[in-house]
């Protein structure tokens, strides 16, 4: 049943993913990729972390992606009518194909240690997934966090000066 | 049973589709939807592993990603709109100036 | 005791100093050259104090020690002089003879651009010289030589603004450049020989007394002083490196009266005399000395004879009275060759401050009667006994002096070298032919340039004629001085001889704690039973007077009684005359096989080697690395895909080296 579940999701992502980099019209690509945005948090629940699966919708399908529509709509970008592709798509797909051989042979080749945390399962079911990220984010992390708070206001002073017409 | 492995072959798939659409696509836009795409792909990696390991730091780490994607989103579309505004167009054969 | 010796250099470094940094501000010239000549009067002063307190004292070597100058290991070389009788009577000869030149100069030099600069330079000669002459080690004595060369080279090139001045120059610097490296080759030997034996040192009175540690008469001193000897060639203008001093002519008179008369080209007599036990110990190069100074001897006084320019006569008659004293060198006579130096001082100071009064009273003339006639030209000159009295008075003296006649410095200090040459365990025969073949051709052309200047009708242009004045008090009264001393100098060197008052030869004695100690160790002197033969000496004394009077009349009568003579001899051996004319054609011989071939490899060099392979390889490298760059530049195609293609191959091949690796 799980099998089942994962290979299909799997197989959907995959082929969404693809046509991100294959559609002609960006609003396409676009959705293609909430597609496979979706299968992710899918893909999250299943690994037992529903904390993850619902910021992965809120932060990448709901608030990146909208932001990336937003910007195909405010640009008035249509479908082009020359190639949407460089001159190298094969030399690409090489270099990809390589590259996913060499992920694959890591893989494959490496051995994962068993599990050496006490977060199991059953963990998680008791204490509920929200609190374990909250409690490590506050606590261990709480410095990180804080940084990457700033790093989001860097961000957003920037994006204002960068798109503003006259600074 | 599906393992871990499972999860990281379809992460290194996606990284190469995402590695893939970067190298070859001349859309600004899509270029950047394909990057999201392979942090996304690494992001799946990490809460595999944390999982199989039982450990918090892997989903922690994928947090934080998210942040920076999400600031690299702001800033990144908001140099598309300025170029947009210089060129008239986000096709990145247009933008060469730095060469030879 | 001899505290103050390090003031003698000092005035004149001073008055050198004010007035090269302000004498362009200062203006007036009366202060530039009070200011000049008092620095070097002081010293003159300075210099006659620890003349005679050393004249009383006992103990003859002096030495002041001002500090440490550099101390490498082994090599100590200190800021010291050296008071002994040499230096002494080098210091009252370089300030004396400075002095009356610095008077004169104001007179001369009036009205000249550059005045202070010709001040400066004076001043800065004095010091060098002085430096050179009471410096206690070879190093010190080194930086006097280079000093006088130096300031030789700025005062022949002081009209810059004249081409021949500025070849002069440069000519005269490197030729004495010649000699330098001669100079340093043997102190660089002398160094290492001594230094092999336990002492190293460049002090000149340890030199005197470890000199025995090395072997007498062999190879390595004869090496040493050979090289010495070509330093001073250099310096004191003798075969083959005389030809700059006639060209040196083209300074200003006092220059050529102090620098190249008086003292600086003495500077090679004084350095031999000086390291004399080192050129005792060698018997082949006293020969080599000997030799070459009668030839050079010969030699210039046969070029004297054609000159027609009153001052390159009297620069060759000082080529050859600078032989004479490297013939006394080369026989032995150090003490007969240091009077010689001492009394051709007086006398050729004398001379050229006499043609210096002449020509200023003929360019005084010609720039009156707006003529651009050259006032150094005998041809144009000729009974200006009536408008220069003193100055002839003056010049005749000298020239008495200088053709040794009796009683007069000249004729001790030379019969004393001919006596030598003669006698002289070292002496040979052919040298004391030579030297009284040239002594009678000296006579001869210093003569001639007498009466051609002085006497007989004027041959000067018309319009210039009557204006031709006698010279101010500043220039006479150093004539008058020097023409005084040229007289009676003589008396401090009696020969044994025609000492009938029994006085003794007072530069004899001086001298002899220098010289003395050499001439025992190696036998140098006059042998007994020739030293006793009175009427040998007083024979040969004669026989040089006579033939000095030969010459004299020799000029009396071609150039006052028959004047056509001089034409007709001309006429009768054209081809000798213009071969005596134009110097031997030695400068050309010169060119031909020295400065051509340097000239042909430097542009060799130059266009050969510089342009093509130093630049070919310099340039190479620039147009490879360009090419490399103007391949390698494609690369940044501006492509944002060919980048990002680069990166991720660099990525699939370092992760895939480790994983597949």
């Amino acid at each position: 049943m799980e099998a089942m579940l994962f290979y299909l999701v799997a197989l959907v992502s995959v082929i969404s993913a693809f046509f991100v980099t294959k559609c002609r019209n960006p609003i396409n690509s676009a959705l293609c990729l909430v597609t496979t945005f979706l299968c992710l948090a899918v893909f999250y629940v299943m690994l037992q972390a529903p904390f993850m699966a619902a910021i992965q919708i809120m932060v990448y399908a709901g608030a990146i992606m909208v932001l990336i529509i937003f910007v195909i709509m405010l640009l008035n970008i249509g479908s082009v009518g020359k190639s949407r592709y460089t001159h190298g798509v094969a030399g690409a797909i090489v270099l990809s194909f390589l590259s996913f051989i060499v992920a694959a042979k890591f893989i494959a080749g490496g051995t994962v240690s068993k599990a050496v945390g006490d977060i199991s399962a059953e963990v998680v079911q008791s204490y509920g997934h929200t609190e374990l990220i909250g409690k490590a984010m506050f606590t261990e992390f709480l410095l990180p966090f804080e940084i990457a708070s700033i790093l989001l206001l860097v961000a957003i002073v920037g994006a204002v000066i960068l798109s503003k017409r006259k600074v | 049973m599906i393992s871990v492995y499972h999860y990281m072959i379809l992460s290194a798939i996606l990284f190469a589709i995402g590695s893939f659409g970067v190298l070859t696509r001349k859309n600004m836009i899509v270029i950047f939807m394909c990057i999201e795409l392979m942090l996304n792909s690494v992001n799946l990696t990490f809460i595999a592993l944390s999982r199989h390991l039982g450990n918090m730091d892997g989903q922690i780490f994928v947090f934080f990603v998210m942040t920076v994607a999400a600031a690299e989103a702001a800033v990144g579309l908001a140099l598309i709109i300025a170029f947009y505004r210089n060129k008239e167009s986000i096709e990145v054969d247009d933008f060469r100036l730095l060469k030879w | 005791m001899y505290s103050n010796l390090w003031l003698i250099p000092f005035f004149p470094l001073v008055g050198s100093i004010i007035n090269g940094l302000f004498g362009k501000k200062i203006k007036n010239e009366k202060v530039i050259g009070g200011i000049a000549t008092i620095a070097i009067f002081l010293s003159f002063l300075v210099s006659c104090q620890n003349f005679f307190r050393l004249l009383g004292d006992t103990e003859k070597v002096h030495q002041q020690i001002l500090g440490s100058w550099m101390s490498i290991g082994i090599l100590n070389v200190e800021w010291g002089f050296l008071l002994d009788p040499l230096s002494a009577l080098m210091i009252m000869v370089v300030t004396g003879v400075g002095s009356l030149i610095h008077l004169y100069s104001i007179g001369y030099m009036h009205g000249e651009t550059g005045f202070y600069r010709f001040f400066s330079y004076l001043n800065l000669f004095c010091f060098s010289m002085l430096m050179l002459v009471l410096g206690n080690n070879a190093l010190v004595m080194f930086i006097g030589w280079e000093g006088v060369g130096l300031c030789s080279y700025l005062l022949i090139g002081y009209y810059f603004e004249k081409k021949s001045a500025g070849d002069a120059a440069k000519k005269a610097f490197v030729v004495n450049r010649i000699g330098d490296f001669g100079f340093l080759c043997g102190l660089f030997t002398l160094f290492w020989a001594l230094g092999s034996k336990g002492v190293w040192t460049l002090n000149f009175v340890e030199i005197s007394e470890n000199a025995h540690l090395l072997q007498s008469g062999g190879l390595l001193v004869t090496v040493v002083t050979l090289c010495f000897f070509l330093g001073a060639t250099g310096k004191s203008a003798q075969i083959p490196l005389y030809t700059w001093l006639p060209d040196a002519m083209e300074g200003p008179t006092p220059v050529s009266a102090l620098i190249h008369a008086a003292t600086m080209v003495t500077a090679g007599i004084y350095m031999i005399a000086r390291m004399n036990i080192l050129f005792a110990m060698s018997p082949t190069t006293m020969m080599v000395i000997a030799f070459v100074g009668a030839a050079t001897a010969l030699f210039a006084a046969s070029i004297g004879f054609a000159q027609n320019d009153i001052k390159r006569v009297l620069a060759y008659s000082t080529v050859s009275q600078l032989g004479f004293m490297f013939m006394a060198m080369g026989v032995g006579a150090f003490t007969a060759g240091i009077f010689h130096l001492m009394t051709h001082a007086f006398f050729k100071a004398c001379l050229f401050l006499g043609s210096g009064s002449v020509i200023h009273g003929m360019h005084h003339a010609y720039h009156h009667a707006h003529l651009h006639d050259d006032p150094q030209d005998m041809r144009n000159m000729g009974g200006l006994r009536k408008f220069m009295p003193i100055t002839w008075i003056t010049y005749l003296l000298s020239c008495l002096a200088i053709a040794g006649m009796p009683f007069f410095a000249g004729f001790f200090s030379k019969d004393e070298i001919l006596w030598w040459t003669f006698a002289s365990t070292r002496g040979s025969y052919l040298v004391w032919i030579i030297g009284t073949i040239a002594a009678c051709m000296t006579a001869f052309y210093m003569f001639r340039s007498l009466y051609m200047t002085f006497h007989g009708e004027q041959r000067t242009d018309v319009r210039a004629k009557d204006h031709i004045p006698e010279s101010p008090w500043v220039i006479t009264l150093p004539l008058i001085i020097l023409a005084g001393l040229a007289t009676i100098a003589g008396f401090i060197g009696i020969p044994h001889a025609i000492d009938v008052a029994h006085v003794g030869n007072g530069i004899a004695s001086f001298l002899d704690p220098v010289f003395g100690q050499a001439q025992q160790l190696h036998n140098i002197g006059i042998p007994e039973d020739l030293a006793h033969n009175v009427g040998l000496e007083i024979g040969l004394m004669c026989m040089s007077v006579v033939i000095g009077l030969i010459g004299i009349g020799g000029a009396y009568y071609m150039y006052m009684k028959k004047q056509e003579l001089p034409a007709k001899f001309t006429g009768a051996f054209p081809g000798l005359h213009k071969a005596v004319f134009n110097k031997w054609y030695i400068d050309e011989l010169y060119d031909f096989l020295f400065v051509n071939p340097c000239k042909k490899i430097g542009t060799f060099l130059w266009k050969g080697f510089d342009v093509c392979v130093v630049d070919g390889v310099v340039n190479g490298i620039g147009w490879v690395v360009k090419g490399l760059a103007s391949g390698l530049r494609y690369t940044q195609s501006g492509f944002l895909h060919n980048y990002a293609m680069i990166m991720v191959v660099g990525v699939v091949v370092i992760v895939g080296y480790y994983i597949f690796g």
